[in-house]
């Protein structure tokens, strides 16, 4: 039987261990000893030291945070510039600032839709039909028929889709921008885009890539970097979804993007392109419709554009458009969309009167645009100041022409010459920035919004209110 | 077998989390609950706060009716894929090349239970969004892909919308003065703060917010949801500690993430969750480097608008000045709806506005306006003002936005010499505990404090949820109901949010149509003993004679000095 040699081999090994000498037999008991040791002994931890409850109090005593915000004085430069520009009455064309009635080139009406009479009356209708707020988000009975119309019509004008509303212009583009690009995309942004978009890059947890500003080589570069990336590890670039995000008219410059050479390279690298248009949009394009308009593209050619209610609509919110596909995602993942009061309904009837008034007469862009050429070649021309934006912006930024090395010296400087244009009738304002926070920090300007309702007069006035101005402040400080 | 008495008080005693403040999901004991608190287990006392247990069999039914819908979702996307079913939404076309927008399990959820169930929310409304409202009636031919309004309108009793003190109003002294205002002062500023965007009626209404807070100053916002997301970043960040509620508000969280600061979750109301997180941190420090955090900031709300609970602040308070920890305090749903004067959770509790480091909320509910507002002391409002990324790139608020909110907050504080601010304030309240009480008593599961404007009602499966809304719907009551991903996936629910413009008569009928709607879907699952609060205690307050006076005293006009002259 089988069981007998295996008894054998046994009965052998037993034999072996009587036959071995004492001394092996020894070293293997200890050896037998020290495995079971290593199995029931502690693993070595080093470095774990429990404290006692006292030394723990000790540890709260000793502990002082930091304050919760660093003191800023009451006469701190941007705050008295804010304390003593109060407005009263309406910010229309002209305004009073400080109980003197000023020509108004600093808030962003662009198309002089505050303080127009009949949007005023539409919005008093809307008000005695619904009152004032919504009381809720757009899910929870805070969507009115009216929010419905205006995102039909805003579809409409600009001809896309769909569009979407949200409450705040802020918001649209920071949550429009997240609700796509997540974390292990990549974002190829301009870097002179304004604060919104980049707090929306942020929050996107995205792979961001600033190139410089408007400048097209740059751009390429990175895109071919990341091209060579992507033929390294193609798995992951299957599931890499690219965007570029750029603004049609940039707030910080005053100048347009190369929008054509932009859609020659989303074509040609794959990108989904996202413009933000609150400049651009009612500004540029014969109708006002925008950035696309202006270079005669396909409004499809773009995935999304967003843009404010706030600058030439005189509103308040912002919005979406583009497909339906895109757009539709947003009421679902949109942040700002979803977990937001709607708009005040009065508000979208304002921004639906608005709307009308730029169907009816599309040449006020027209005349806007004429304005701000005229503006633009005014103020060329002033000895003090360099103009850095495009004559067609409603934003035209002065620089110094001899800026010193110290930046709070040129704002303060560049706050003195407004002030003394406040006096002399024309409202200015710097434009103001976080200045640590910024991706990119432009240098200080004065930014002169432009109106469509000024007549030639009055703008002959402002040019010549602020050369005055500059050289009262100017000469007088390098006395 | 235990007699039947035995069985009531052992299954009160096991199902109620009673207080919020025992042991169960709230993980509390009795032991840390500290003695400022007056709190009894059968509501009497004067903090009550209810989270009764799942049924056993309920949550064993809720996830098989996820489970079956997960399935059939699959099937249909199996035959959508080999092209038996036809495609009805909007998808993305193939672009060579490109890397497609979304993942399709990213949306398998709103493809194939969201839209089965769509006409529950974004009902559109034609109407102030009063007591009751009109909805324009929808009717989808494809089953909720696509809806076309049809002509009909509905009008419903309104327990959808957070209007509590019931200010959203088409006539009245507010909607006057908002009117008036319009002429005045224009639609917007167009300019941000800094920028030539700060108009007297700005600077009025955050003196007027300081003076209703109770706090040195104040800054306000022209969106609620963007107060959080734009201040917070400013006050703390890398290297900092935020300590936030589990069920903090998506603002609060995307403020937290923007800031670039630690973010840590604790429990929801869990004191001893907190302590123990507190201290950890203060010990420990930051992870790897072990340096002490520069700041810990306490993130809470004062009403959770899905539970209906109220934040134990007395409790906050003591752990922040014991850790030295700041506190965050975000009133959105609080302000105006509680408190004896309407001036939230800090006056409820009888607390000092002082020991809250900033006080936040919005406009949006209890004032029936839109924005939000920072108070605290005059260092941290100076610096917001010159740090905000709100003070500074966006415009300030609409001028008439700002006149609703000062005349309906004169209101609320008596500045118009009458008494129907107080009569508002009483009634919300009156109405609030009558409504949870009977609910109560008829067995619904309730959550949340007694004193919460909030009511949620627990249904938990999610086809009863639907069927719950689309029943009230039809018997002429507008609610919310809220699922999954809002909600944790077993707890489906309707919310009611109260007013001080519900009637009782509206209170009853609404009632009965819950009472028979709640039979019809078998919703009565309580097993608790229903609390003994009650509405008694709350006086009602009978409107004075005195006419309004034709002007509110915070009505905005030019002043004298201004020279209208150029």
């Amino acid at each position: 039987m089988a069981i007998i040699p295996a008894t054998w081999d046994m009965y052998e090994m037993f034999q072996a261990i009587f036959q071995a000498p004492t001394y092996h037999l020894i070293f293997e008991a200890l050896l037998i000893l020290w495995i079971i040791k290593l199995i029931f002994s502690k693993s070595y931890a080093p470095g774990k030291t429990v404290l006692t409850e006292k030394e723990k109090e000790a540890l709260i005593e000793d502990w002082h945070p930091e304050p919760l915000a660093p003191d800023v004085p009451d006469d701190h430069p941007v705050l008295q510039a804010m304390n003593n520009n109060i407005i009263s009455g309406k910010a229309e064309k002209y305004v009073t600032v400080r109980g003197k009635r000023c020509i108004n080139m600093a808030t962003l009406n662009f198309l002089g839709m505050v303080g127009d009479e009949s949007i005023e009356a539409v919005t008093i209708k809307c008000l005695r039909k619904y009152g004032v707020g919504s009381c809720g988000p757009r899910g929870f009975y805070g969507t009115m028929d009216v929010h419905l119309e205006l995102e039909d019509r805003l579809a409409k004008f600009m001809h896309c889709e769909e569009a979407i509303l949200y409450s705040y212009g802020f918001a649209t583009i920071a949550s429009a921008i997240p609700a796509y690009s997540k974390r292990g995309d990549v974002i190829f942004c301009d870097e002179g885009v304004c604060f919104a978009i980049q707090k929306g890059l942020v929050a996107s947890r995205s792979l961001i890539k600033y190139f410089k500003h408007n400048n097209m080589e740059d751009l390429e570069r990175l895109l071919l970097e990341q091209q060579a990336e992507d033929q390294r590890n193609p798995k992951k670039a299957k599931a890499t979804r690219r965007f570029l995000v750029v603004e049609g008219l940039y707030n910080k410059h005053g100048d347009i993007c190369p929008l054509p050479k932009l859609i020659e390279l989303k074509w040609k690298y794959k990108l989904r392109i996202f413009v933000e248009e609150s400049f651009s949009f009612g500004v540029l394009g014969a109708s006002g419709r925008g950035i696309t308009e202006h270079f005669g593209i396909n409004v499809d050619e773009i995935d999304l554009i967003a843009a404010s209610l706030e600058n030439s609509i005189g509103s308040c919110g912002g919005f979406c458009c583009g497909k339906k596909y895109v757009i539709d995602h947003q009421r679902l993942s949109g942040l700002g969309y979803c977990f937001s009061a709607s708009l005040p309904p009065m508000l979208a009837t304002a921004a639906i009167e608005a709307l009308n008034i730029m169907e009816r007469d599309p040449g006020i862009c027209q005349t806007l645009r004429n304005n701000c050429r005229m503006v633009h070649d005014g103020l060329s021309k002033l000895s003090y100041f360099h103009v850095g934006s495009d004559p067609l912006a409603p934003i035209q930024h002065l620089y110094l022409t001899e800026p010193s090395a110290d930046r709070d010296l040129d704002t303060c400087t560049l706050q003195k010459i407004a002030d003394e244009a406040i006096k002399n009738g024309v409202a200015l304002t710097l434009s103001r920035y976080l200045e640590a926070e910024e991706h990119h920090l432009p240098l200080p300007s004065i930014r002169v919004a432009v109106n469509a309702k000024l007549s030639n007069e009055e703008i002959t006035k402002v040019v010549a209110t602020i050369a005055e101005a500059s050289r009262t402040v100017l000469c007088t400080s390098s006395l | 077998m235990v007699s039947k008495g035995e069985v009531v008080n052992r299954s009160a005693h096991d199902n109620g989390k009673v207080n919020g403040f025992q042991n169960g999901k709230k993980g509390l004991t009795t032991a840390c609950r500290n003695g400022n608190l007056h709190t009894t287990e059968d509501g009497s006392g004067a903090y009550f706060e209810s989270f009764e247990e799942t049924p056993l069999h309920i949550a064993i039914w809720t996830y098989l009716s996820y489970g079956l819908l997960v399935v059939f979702g699959h099937i249909r996307d199996f035959l959508r894929d080999i092209g038996i079913e036809k495609i009805k939404s909007c998808t993305e076309p193939k672009m060579p090349g490109f890397v497609p927008l979304y993942q399709s399990w990213e949306s398998f959820y709103t493809r194939n239970l969201y839209r089965r169930v769509r006409d529950c929310w974004n009902r559109p409304i034609c109407s102030v969004v009063g007591a009751e409202t009109e909805v324009l009636e929808r009717k989808s031919n494809d089953y909720g892909w696509n809806f076309e309004l049809t002509d009909r309108r509905l009008k419903v009793m309104n327990f959808g919308s957070y209007n509590y003190l019931g200010f959203a109003e088409k006539e009245g002294p507010c909607v006057d003065a908002v009117e008036e205002n319009i002429k005045l002062c224009g639609l917007s500023s167009c300019g941000s703060r800094q920028e030539l965007g700060y108009q007297e009626i700005h600077k009025e209404l955050d003196d007027l917010v300081a003076e209703f807070l109770g706090v040195e100053a104040a800054i306000t916002v022209p969106m609620g949801f963007a107060t959080n997301s734009m201040n917070m970043p400013c006050l703390v960040g890398k290297g900092s500690l935020i300590l936030s509620d589990e069920l903090n508000h998506a603002s609060l969280v995307l403020g937290s993430r923007l800031s670039g600061a630690m973010i840590k979750t604790f429990k929801h109301n869990d004191m001893q969750d907190l302590e123990a997180k507190l201290r950890d941190a203060v010990v420990v420090g930051q992870p790897r480097t072990h340096r002490p955090w520069k700041k810990i900031l306490i993130v809470v709300e004062g009403v959770y608008s899905m539970e209906g609970s109220i934040i134990n602040l007395p409790d906050v308070i003591r752990l922040k000045k014991k850790y030295k920890a700041y506190l965050y305090l975000d009133e959105a749903h609080s302000m105006g709806a509680i408190g004896p004067n309407g001036r939230g959770v800090v006056e409820y509790f009888g607390l000092i506005p002082k020991d809250v480091d900033i006080m936040m909320g919005t406009f949006t509910k209890s004032f029936c306006s839109s924005g939000g507002y920072i108070g605290g002391n005059k260092r941290l409002i100076n610096y917001l003002r010159v740090q905000s990324h709100a003070a500074m790139y966006s415009p300030s608020m609409p001028p008439p936005v700002v006149q609703q909110i000062i005349s309906t907050m004169s209101i609320i504080m008596g500045l118009d010499g009458t008494n129907e601010g107080k009569k508002r304030i009483q009634q919300l309240k009156w109405n609030l505990r009558y409504l949870r009480r009977r609910l109560h008593e008829m067995g619904f599961i309730i959550y949340g404090n007694k004193d919460s404007p909030i009511v949620p009602l627990l249904v938990y499966i999610p086809s009863k949820t639907v069927a719950l809304s689309r029943e009230c719907l039809a018997r002429g009551m507008g609610i919310v109901v809220v699922g999954f991903p809002a909600t944790p996936i077993s707890e489906s629910r309707a919310r009611f949010c109260l007013s001080a413009a519900h009637t009782k008569e509206m209170l009853d009928k609404a009632l009965n149509i819950l009472d028979e709607v709640g039979d019809l879907l078998r919703l009565k699952y309580s097993k608790m003993t229903p609390p003994k609060f009650s509405e008694d205690e709350i006086q009602l307050v009978k409107v004075r004679k005195t006419p309004y006076p034709s002007c509110l005293p915070h009505t905005y006009s030019v002043p004298s000095h201004v020279s209208l002259v150029f």
